[in-house]
């Protein structure tokens, strides 16, 4: 049997990926102001990801990305819990977002809402989720 | 310039503006059209698939930059998202076009009746020879 020769598709991708993954992170940062937000930026990532795993095979991918997809829900999920209980602490309800002015050491001066936390956790759920599922139906064999 | 155009002094940049609006738009609806028309009408997934990744592709894609024009113009707003949207169609169609053309190939499609080439066939045919050679 004769290996395909896919290089059309392959150096297609190799440019293309980096528009899809600059779309998903700009979707999810624009969130808070425009249509978007975690759950369509994660949606988009995993799409990105989904076309590495047409072009190349499942190995290939998994050394391009070395990330257990499992570890990355469960971090998603540690961030959402972890700002809502935040405000627990300082005798709010629930779920209290905080904004603030925050001083990066690279970045500057910075205000920052936790709400977008919150949506990062939701970015990593959804990323992990759908590749979890994908790559389970992948290995089936 | 388009605090200009808003105030009406230079009306006729407008016009010029709203014919090639109107003008992307219309003709990328047109090649879609002519597009769907060419699927249903040619003889074969070869064929078929020319019409459809071709027409399809440039017509979008017209549409898309009418678009681009109507809010940059009329609107003052830089949407980047449908220059991004050009590009990317530009980029993908034609491949999507290509890979289902070979995987119509290689699952055994047949050609058209009245093609008389395929030379496809005959280099697969000495690549074949070659490997049972070897």
């Amino acid at each position: 049997m004769r290996k395909t020769n896919n290089i059309i598709l392959e150096t297609a991708v190799k440019v293309l990926l980096f528009f899809i993954a600059l779309y998903s992170v700009y979707i999810f940062t624009a969130g808070h102001y425009y249509p978007g937000g975690g759950f369509i930026g994660g949606l988009m990532t995993a799409g990105a990801i989904v076309l590495l795993l047409i072009t190349y095979d499942i190995k290939t991918v998994t050394k391009i990305l070395p990330v257990n997809y499992r570890i990355l829900t469960a971090i998603g999920l540690l961030f959402a819990i972890g700002t809502s209980a935040g405000s627990l602490i300082y005798d709010l309800p629930f779920l209290t977002h905080a904004f603030g002015d925050v001083h990066l050491p690279l970045l500057g001066e910075l205000s920052i809402h936790t709400a977008t936390l919150f949506d990062l956790g939701v970015y990593f759920v959804v990323v992990g989720v759908t590749m979890t599922i994908i790559q389970t139906i992948g290995e089936d064999e | 310039m388009l605090s200009i155009w808003k105030r009406g002094l230079l009306s006729n940049v407008s016009v010029i503006i709203d014919f090639f609006i109107g003008f992307f738009i219309l003709v990328g609806s047109l090649f879609c059209l002519i597009a769907t028309i060419g699927v249903i009408r040619l003889p074969d997934v070869y064929t078929r698939n020319h019409a459809a990744s071709k027409a399809a592709t440039l017509g979008v894609m017209s549409i898309l930059l009418g678009t681009f024009l109507y809010f940059y113009a009329l609107e003052g707003h830089f949407n980047s998202r449908l220059i991004l949207g050009i590009v990317f169609l530009f980029m993908t169609s034609p491949i999507s076009g290509h890979l289902i053309n070979r995987a119509a190939y290689n699952s055994g499609v047949k050609l058209w009746d009245k093609s008389v080439r395929d030379d496809l066939k005959e280099y697969n045919k000495k690549v074949l020879e070659k490997s049972s050679v070897d």
